[in-house]
Parts: C-alpha cells; structure tokens; sequence
C-alpha cells in the first residue's frame, strides 16, 4: 500500500458503442433524406484524435432553395392551420425522444465538437431538452403571453447555428420558432453538424408534418445562401460578429426580421470582500467551460488589488488540478479545440500576448499527441489597450487585470465595443445591484457564472448582438404584432 | 490507502471491554485471508475503555485515539473536560478528539471556546489533538470556516467534521470548506494541520471521492495517515470488498468479513 505517491486517476471512458454514426449524411429536406443537387460532400472529423466521422452533404442554392420551399409549403398548408395545443403535442414529442436518447446525443456531442463528456451529458443535453419542454408549454398561450397584441408567427425562419453548443443553439432556435408557429430551414456550422442530423431523425421518429423542419448543412457559402434567399421572414444567427455584420448587411431593405447573438468579451470582477475560494472556482468555469469556446466567457478578469496576490495563487494552484485530454473521458474537465483552424488562432493569440509584453502562466500538464488541445493560460499584467483583452479569442485563455475603485472597474469593463455578459463576486448585496446597474452586458451573473435556464432571456448590448433568445422575450423574436 | 486512514471506531453507551478487545483485534487483522493488507491508523474509543484498547493494540503500532470533553454535546463544566481528557492521557491515549462547545460558539462566545481548545491542547503535551466541530449543529459554510480558522489558531492538530451521532456529518460542501481553511493556514504559514472527516462514510466510493478532494484541495502531501483520517465504523468492511473484488473479480458475500 502506498502513501506519499503521485496517484493518478485512471481513465474512465464513456462507451460510444450507443452510438451509430452513418458513414454518409444527406440533406433533410421535406422530412426525406436527399441527396444535395451540388453533388458534393464534406467530411466531418473527430477533433480529439483527427479521425474521420462521416461524410455531409454540402447544400447550394439549389439546395436551400429547395429546402426554402418545402418549409414555405409545410407553412403555408399543413402548420400555420394546427391549433398552438396540437403544435405543443409535437413539441412535448421531440423533447421526450431527445430526453430517451440522451446519452447517444452526448456522446455524439462530443465526438463530434470535442467537448468533455461531463458538460455535453450534464450540461447541453438536458438544456436543450429544457428548451424544448419550455416552448412547448408556450405553444398554445401565445395570447396569454401578449395579451391584446394578436401575435402572428412570421412565417419561414432560417436559422445559423455555431459549433460551440450545436444541440443546444439548435433548440435555442427551432423549439420558439416552431412553438409561434413558423417553419425553419436550419444550417448547423460544417465542424459539427452531426447532432442537427441526429434531431432530423429525432423529428421523422416523431411524426413531425414533413417540412417543417429542414436541416441543409455546409460551410459558410450555404448559410450566405440562406441568408440571401428572398423567400424567408427571419434570420435568425449566432456565431461571429465579423459574419454577423455581414448577415445584417445582406438583409438591409429586405423585410426579414434578424436577431444576431454574437461574440463577447466579458468581464468577471471580483471584489475585495468576496469569498474566494467560490470566485476562484466561479472564474475557473467562466473561462474554461467548453474550452472557452463560450460566447459569454468571462475571459477578462478584474481583480480588486487589494486580494490580487491571493486570488492570483490560488488561481494557478487550481489550474494544476484541470483535466486537460480525452473528451470521452469522464475525469476530463477541458477536452479538444473545435477545430484546427480554431486551434491555430488561439495560438496566434498567446503568441500576441507574449509580444504584447503580459506574462503567461501555463500548468504543467501533458496534452494527447493526436487532436486538437490547448492547454489553460493565464496571462497577467495585461494592459487595457492589449489586443488579446481586447479581441475575442474564443479558447481557453484568459487576461487578468486589477483595479482600486469600483468606478475604475466599471469603466474598464464597459471599454469594449462587445457587451454580452459579466460577472460579479461579492458578499454585499448593495454592491452587485449597483455595480450590475452600471455594467452595459445582457447578461449579468453575481455569485456565479455560466447559468443558463429555458425561462430566463439571453443576448447581447452593442456588437453583441440584438434580440433576446430565451423566456418570454425568446418568442417575441417569432412572432409579429400586426395591430 | 485508505484502510490506512480509518481510525476505527466504537463509541456507543454500551460498549465493553470485550467489545472494544474484539476491535483492537480487527485493528490488527483487517482480513488475515487477504496479504499484505495495512493495519488501519488508530482505534477510536470512550476515555474508559483506553486503557483496555492500550493494552489490546500493545506495540502493534496502531495508535489510540480518545473522544473527550465531555463527548458527544460537550455540555459540562471545563473542570468535568479537563478530568475527563487526563484520564484519557494518564490511561495511554496517543490522539485526543474533543469537542467543541457549540452552545456557546453559536452564542458567539468566541474567545471561550478558543480558551477552551488552547487550554485542552496543553494538556496534550505529547498526544495529538483532533478538534470536533459536529458541522451539523453549526447552521451555515461561514460558521464552519469561522470554527476551523478558530480552532487551527488554538493549536488543533486535526480537524473533524463529527462525533458521528448528529447528522447532516461529513458532507462535502463541509469538508470543501474545512479543507480550505487548511489550504490557507499552510499557504500563509506552512504548516500542516491534519484532516478528519468522520460520520456517513460508509462506502469505499465515497471514501475515493474524499481522497480526491483532499488531493485536489491541499495536494498528495497529505495523503498519509499522519495527516488525514476517516472516522468510520464500517468503511473497513467495504474497502475489503472492493480490494478482494479487485482481486479476484468476483464479489464476496459480505459473511466473508468478520463485523467487528
């Protein structure tokens, strides 16, 4: 028996053997599975150990043309006639299926993006589920919940969804949109389209009316051709603001309605009376849940001088107890990098923090040899005019700054052209509103980080983005007032 | 390891010297079917029943630990404690676990309680001294950080979550913050102060689960017995079978391991 030696977790790794992954996906177009007229194919990889998943079919504008009308006519004919109870019963269905095949979707969820067991099976699964669940019981109380206003759906909604949270984003976009009545033609991102495939099957085991739910995969080119396409009433995008300017640009003068979720470089403040320890673990999940690849990331972090030292310590003393490896490990707290390209440009970006001068703090871990990983940094003595606390990074890297005043913090933390999300550590309660009250982010967390729920409203100030996803607020963004 | 770690306990009204004679055995004898098993690091008894363990445990190196201060409420005279804690010496304790008064600590008579352990701990010239907070009586995460902080600053050599009789016990949002307040005394000081979580670990999992946190919270340093013990009375039993699972790949039936 052993005393005073290093011990190791062994691996415990969840089975993928539930899972059956088509080794070719075509489009879901009018509840069939169709071949794309373009004729090509793109391969989806497993960005843990580089293998090969599956080959997806590519859509052009043919395709989504396609795919556009099929949602128009399942609008037109079959779904804006069913009352919101019997569109509800659908709902309640796919939410159900989705909760009975939730481990082959976490597993998928992972495979697929890279994401540590642990928060594809306890985080993204069963929030999407939420979401689903949610809106259901909102499909046929749309008059309660706009008492007076007449709300209408608007018709055929297309919708992009990013490669961080692919199940959830998706239940984000099509559980309101359907529950207010509209059809979708959905595009999930190209590095990770599996689970959009898999709730396509989801929606035929359900006996979702063919077309109101169409998934057209592909690369940046189908989702321009979404946006482009002149038969749609919504956009609906989450993913960069760089393409999200593009896509409000492409809808100007059109009568599209558009919501934009985009990027973020939120701020995390601790303050001196805060208790630590939680901070410290509130900060460790802000930054490194899912690799940091979080719209709503607190990747800067404001630490009160005063406990700058300690906070600082015990911050690096964390870091060495992080799982970085094998996503389907279920000891893994931080799996693999989406994507390669992903990977290059966060490393582009420590770089640039070395050159900028900040000192960088990095645990000594081992990463696999194959796949995609970035081990978590810290960097400190980051200036405020610093490119890498400037520009979203969207990986596992993280700037820490101090300041001496409230005041000082929240105009640090308002220095940014983004405003999605902050957070707030403290033990007075006085302090979290009004610090809150001055901090221009849609979303503010005091006391923890990273809490999402169905009934509670998400989005971005500034170039963020605009419209709410989520809640109540969530179904205004699919519903039109005519009176 | 963490056979190592128990200090096996009986702390019942009715327990005699027999009783305690058959654990000081099982103390030494975990499973003599198995080979090369630890021996647990202590038996933990009634102040009159230390000199009964002494004599049963002999040089098997295996420490006696005493409850003392009036165990388990704590509710007497100082007088009554300091008697009841050198009976417990003069008899051969090598650990002493007393118990905070928490009547008075939730009263927020600090200093009374801080004089209290001080005063216990110089009694303790060569013994080892355990601090009980019984974290279930205590209400809140801060109350249990005040008490540890407390206690380390009044000399405790370990810290213990229970007596056992009062649940909720050794809960891990409880071990978490006791933990830290350890993690915080050595960053600023370096030394060590010992961990004890006692009450409901029954299961070699959740022995593991604790193991890990204090490997994650404090580092591998403190995985010896020197610095860290379970209070158990039946975990012994079931890291036999999980080891003897290891083992053979087959689960025993629990009539293969002797109770006490």
């Amino acid at each position: 028996m052993m005393s005073n030696t290093t011990w190791n977790l062994d691996p415990s790794l969840e089975s993928t053997a539930l899972v059956q992954i088509k080794p070719q996906y075509e489009l879901f177009i009018d509840g069939k599975w169709q071949a794309p007229l373009s004729k090509t194919y793109f391969d989806s990889i497993n960005p843990a150990d580089e293998t090969h998943l599956a080959k997806i079919a590519w859509a052009n504008q043919a395709d989504v043309d396609l795919a556009v009308r099929a949602a128009r006519t399942a609008y037109t004919n079959v779904w804006s006639q069913l009352s919101g109870a019997e569109r509800g019963k659908y709902l309640f269905r796919i939410a159900r299926l989705m909760q009975e095949k939730a481990r082959e979707l976490a597993v998928l969820e992972t495979l697929d993006g890279g994401k540590p067991i642990r928060e594809a099976r306890d985080v993204d699964v069963p929030l999407a589920c939420n979401h689903f669940f949610y809106y259901a019981g909102w499909a046929d109380k749309l008059l309660e919940a706009f008492p007076g206003q007449n709300p209408v759906a608007l018709g055929v909604a297309g919708q992009i969804t990013p490669w961080n949270f692919p199940l959830l984003m998706l239940a984000w976009k099509i559980a309101p949109a359907l529950a207010c009545g509209n059809t979708v033609v959905l595009k999930p991102a190209e590095t990770t389209s599996l689970t959009a495939l898999k709730f396509a099957e989801i929606c035929q085991e359900a006996g979702l009316p063919p077309g109101v739910v169409n998934i057209v995969t592909g690369y940046g080119d189908t989702g321009a051709a979404l946006v482009a396409h002149p038969d749609l009433d919504k956009i609906a995008f989450t993913g960069s603001t760089a393409v999200g300017k593009q896509i409000q640009k492409a809808c100007i003068g059109t009568t599209k309605k558009l919501t934009l979720e985009l990027g973020g470089k939120s701020a995390n403040i601790i303050l001196e009376d805060a208790p630590i320890d939680q901070a410290v673990e509130g900060v460790i999940n802000a930054i490194f849940f899912n690799q940091g690849h979080v719209c709503c990331a607190g990747s800067r972090l404001f630490v009160q001088e005063s406990i700058a030292t300690q906070v600082l310590e015990k911050l690096k003393f964390r870091l060495q107890s992080i799982y970085v490896g094998n996503p389907l490990d279920k000891n893994t707290d931080i799996g693999a990098i989406n994507s390669k390209k992903q990977l290059e440009t966060i490393e582009r970006y420590i770089q640039l923090g070395l050159e900028e001068g900040a000192e960088i703090y990095q645990p000594t871990c081992e990463l696999p040899s194959a796949g995609y990983y970035c081990k978590p940094t810290l960097f400190t003595d980051v200036a405020q005019s610093a490119r890498i606390a400037q520009e979203e990074i969207f990986g596992p890297v993280l700037t820490i700054q101090t300041f001496r005043t409230i005041e000082e913090v929240v105009q640090k933390a308002n220095n940014t052209p983004y405003g999605l999300a902050a957070g707030i550590w403290t033990d007075k309660g006085a302090r979290i509103f009004g610090v809150s009250q001055q901090l221009q982010a849609g979303v503010v967390w005091a006391n923890t980080y990273n809490k999402f729920d169905p009934a509670s409203p998400f989005g971005g100030y500034k170039e963020s983005g605009f419209g709410r996803e989520g809640g109540l607020h969530g179904l205004r963004a699919y519903l039109k007032f005519p009176n | 390891m963490a056979l190592s770690m128990i200090d096996l306990t009986t702390l019942e009204g009715k327990d005699t010297p027999g009783k305690v004679r058959q654990l000081c055995f099982k103390a030494q004898h975990l499973h003599d079917q198995t080979s090369d098993l630890p021996k647990v690091a202590a038996v933990c008894v009634y102040p009159s029943m230390v000199g009964i363990a002494k004599k049963a445990l002999g040089d098997s190196g295996i420490k006696v630990a005493s409850v003392s201060t009036a165990f388990p409420s704590g509710q007497a005279p100082f007088s009554v404690k300091k008697d009841d804690t050198l009976f417990a010496l003069e008899n051969g304790a090598d650990e002493i676990d007393m118990v905070i008064s928490r009547g008075r600590f939730l009263a927020g008579d600090y200093q009374f309680v801080f004089d209290e352990i001080a005063a216990i701990k110089e009694l303790c010239t060569s013994a080892r001294l355990k601090v009980i907070f019984e974290t279930g009586e205590l209400d809140s995460l801060d109350q249990v950080r005040k008490i540890s902080d407390l206690a380390i600053a009044a000399g405790a050599d370990f810290i213990k979550t229970s007596t056992g009789k009062i649940q909720p016990a050794a809960t891990f949002p409880v071990v978490l913050t006791m933990l830290g307040a350890i993690k915080d005394h050595f960053d600023k000081t370096g030394q060590m102060i010992g961990m004890k979580p006692a009450g409901g670990i029954s299961s070699a999992k959740l022995a593991l689960q604790h193991l890990l946190l204090v490997k994650e919270v404090l580092g591998e340093a403190w995985l010896t017995n020197e610095w860290y013990r379970f209070g158990a009375s039946s975990l012994a039993n079931d890291l036999l079978l999980q080891y003897q699972k290891q083992l053979t790949g087959k689960y025993q039936s629990a009539a293969y391991f002797s109770i006490d």
